[in-house]
C-alpha cells in the first residue's frame, strides 16, 4: 500500500471559513459586478484620482477607506457618474458595470441600476409611502406599488417601526429611520449595485448598529460598495476593503487580512492610528 | 506625544518582560537546586511562584481592556493577541520550575546518583532558549526567535540521552531507581519549558510577519 504523507484525520471537522491566512487573490475566484480601470480624475487642473483599478464583487460588500481628501468619496461618485454633476470634472479611464462601460450608458438608466444613500439621510417632503413609491411610480413597476412598498421597507429593516402610519411624513421619523427609509427608497427599485457615502455618520450607535446588520443582510440582495471613515465599522461589515491615499489605491484585500496583516506599511500605520 | 493606548501597550509590554524574568529566574534556581543540592533556592522558587501567578492575572485583564477599549489592528491586534498566549506560557514555564524544585527537595533526601554532565548542559540550553524568546519579544526579532525554535531538537535529544542514562543506571541498581526517576522528571520539565519557550518564538514570529507557523502540516488553504 502506498504510504500517505499525512494521515487522514480520526474526526471530521465541520466546514470552516476562517483560514490562517486568507489569500490576496480571493477575488480571483468571484465574478465581478463592477470593474474600474486606470481610472484618473481631475477636478479643473487639480487631479485627485491615480491610476484606480479596482473590481466590486457580485453580492459582496466592498469598503473604501481612507483619511480625508484621500479620493474615497470621488470614486464612490464617479460609479453611478455623479461625478458629472460637478462642473470642470473629468474622467480618464472605464468603468465596466456586468462589463458595459458606464460612461456609455444612459445616465437616468445607469442610476437606476446603482442606487446611492448619503451621508445624511434626505426623505423628499412626502409620506413615508411616498417615497418608497417615488421611483416606482416613475419608472413603473411590475408588481402592485404597495406590495413593492412593503417590501423595499422590509429589506430595509423599517416596515415593523412604520407600517401603521405609512402616510404620516417621511420627516416625522427619527434619523436612523430616515437613513433607512433612504436605502428602501433606493432598493425600491431594485439595483443591482447599492452605493453608500459614510451612510452611518450622522447617526447614533443604536441606529449605526441596524444599518451595518442590514447591510450584511443586504448583500444577498445587491452588491453594496460604502464609503466610510470608521475602520471599525469597514472591518464589520465589509468583505473586501481598499485603502486609498492620496488619490492612490494604496492596498485591496478581503477585510480580515487587510485588517490583521496589512501588506503596505502605509495602511498599517493608517489602520493603527500612526499616520502622519 | 505618545497616545495613551501606545502607553497601555507598553506598560502591557513591560508587564509581560517583569513577568519573563520572574519565569526565567525560577528556571534558573530550579534546576540550581538540583545541581548544587541547594534546598534554600528550591524554597525560593516555591515562594516566589505567586508573583508570577499575580501577574498572569494582572497581564490578562490588561488584554482585556486594551481589546474592550482600542478596537486594535494589525500589529497592534496580534501583539495583543501574541501576549496573551505568552502569558499563558510564561505562567506554564513558572510551574515546571515548581516542578523542578519539588523534585529537588525530593532527590537531595538520597545520594547523587551520578555527576551531572547533560542535565547542566541541557538546562544551559533551555535558559537561553528562554531568554533569546523573551528578548526576541522586545526587540521583535524574528531571526532571533528561529534561533530558538532550532534548538528545541537539541533539547529534546539530551532529554532522550538523559532518560536512556538513568534507566541504565536503575536497571543496574535498584537503589537509585527513585533518585533517578526523579531526575527523569527534571529533564522532562526542562524540555517542557523549551517548548514554551518555543511557543514564545512562534508568537514572536506572529507579532512580527502575521504567519503562524506553530503547525506546519496543518494545511489551511
Amino acid at each position: 500500500m502506498e504510504a500517505s504523507v499525512r494521515p487522514a484525520l480520526s474526526v471530521n471537522l465541520p466546514p470552516t471559513t476562517v483560514t490562517n491566512a486568507p489569500s490576496r487573490d480571493a477575488q480571483a475566484a468571484l465574478t465581478m459586478r463592477m470593474t474600474v480601470s486606470k481610472v484618473n480624475f481631475f477636478y479643473g487642473s487639480k487631479q485627485s484620482l491615480f491610476d484606480i483599478n479596482l473590481g466590486i464583487a457580485t453580492n459582496k460588500v466592498t469598503a473604501l477607506i481612507g483619511p480625508s481628501g484621500c479620493g474615497k468619496s470621488t470614486l464612490l461618485r464617479t460609479l453611478n457618474r455623479m461625478h458629472e454633476t460637478v462642473r470642470h470634472a473629468r474622467l480618464e479611464g472605464e468603468i465596466l458595470l456586468d462589463g458595459q462601460n458606464i460612461l456609455h450608458q444612459d445616465v437616468t438608466a445607469h442610476r437606476r441600476r446603482v442606487g446611492m444613500v448619503f451621508q445624511r439621510p434626505n426623505p423628499f417632503p412626502k409620506s413615508i409611502f411616498d417615497n418608497v413609491a417615488y421611483g416606482l411610480k416613475i419608472n413603473g413597476s411590475k408588481i402592485p406599488i404597495a406590495e413593492a412598498v412593503e417590501k423595499s421597507l422590509r429589506h430595509a429593516a423599517l416596515w415593523d417601526e412604520v407600517k401603521d402610519h405609512l402616510h404620516k411624513s417621511a420627516y416625522e421619523l427619527s434619523g436612523g429611520q430616515q437613513q433607512r427609509l433612504c436605502i428602501a427608497r433606493a432598493l425600491a427599485v431594485e439595483p443591482e449595485v447599492l452605493l453608500l457615502d459614510e451612510p452611518c455618520s450622522a447617526l447614533d450607535p443604536i441606529s449605526t448598529a441596524k444599518i451595518e446588520e442590514l447591510l450584511v443582510q443586504l448583500k444577498d440582495l445587491c452588491t453594496i460598495s460604502i464609503v466610510t471613515h470608521n475602520m471599525q465599522q469597514a472591518a464589520r461589515v465589509s468583505d473586501f476593503t481598499a485603502f486609498l491615499l492620496t488619490g492612490q489605491l494604496i492596498e485591496f484585500s478581503p477585510t480580515p487580512q487587510l485588517f490583521t496583516t496589512p501588506g503596505d506599511p502605509r495602511t498599517e500605520a493608517y489602520i493603527t492610528g500612526r499616520f502622519g | 506625544m505618545e497616545r495613551h493606548f501606545e502607553k497601555d501597550l507598553n506598560e502591557l509590554k513591560e508587564r509581560l518582560l517583569w513577568m519573563g524574568s520572574l519565569a526565567e529566574r525560577a528556571v534558573h534556581q530550579s534546576v540550581h537546586s538540583v545541581l548544587e543540592a541547594d534546598e534554600q533556592m528550591a524554597k525560593r522558587v516555591l515562594e516566589e511562584e505567586d508573583a508570577i501567578n499575580e501577574l498572569q492575572m494582572e497581564i490578562d485583564d490588561r488584554v482585556v481592556q486594551l481589546l474592550a477599549l482600542h478596537q486594535l489592528m494589525a500589529v497592534d491586534l496580534r501583539f495583543v493577541l501574541a501576549v496573551s498566549r505568552i502569558n499563558n506560557d510564561l505562567e506554564r514555564i513558572g510551574d515546571q520550575a515548581v516542578n523542578i524544585a519539588q523534585g529537588a527537595t525530593r532527590i537531595l533526601r538520597h545520594p547523587r546518583v551520578k555527576p551531572y554532565v547533560d542535565l547542566p548542559r541541557m538546562s544551559e540550553l533551555v535558559e537561553e532558549m528562554v531568554r533569546n524568546a523573551l528578548n526576541a519579544v522586545v526587540r521583535r526579532d524574528v531571526e532571533l526567535a528561529q534561533k530558538v525554535l532550532a534548538t528545541d531538537d537539541q533539547v529534546d535529544h539530551y532529554r532522550d540521552q538523559i532518560f536512556r542514562e538513568l534507566l541504565t543506571y536503575m536497571m543496574g541498581d535498584s537503589s537509585v531507581v527513585f533518585p533517578a526517576f526523579e531526575l527523569i522528571l527534571v529533564a522532562k520539565n526542562l524540555e517542557r519549558i523549551g517548548d514554551h519557550a518555543t511557543n514564545i518564538a512562534e508568537d514572536v514570529i506572529y507579532i512580527v510577519q502575521g504567519q503562524d507557523v506553530r503547525h506546519p502540516t496543518v494545511d489551511r488553504r
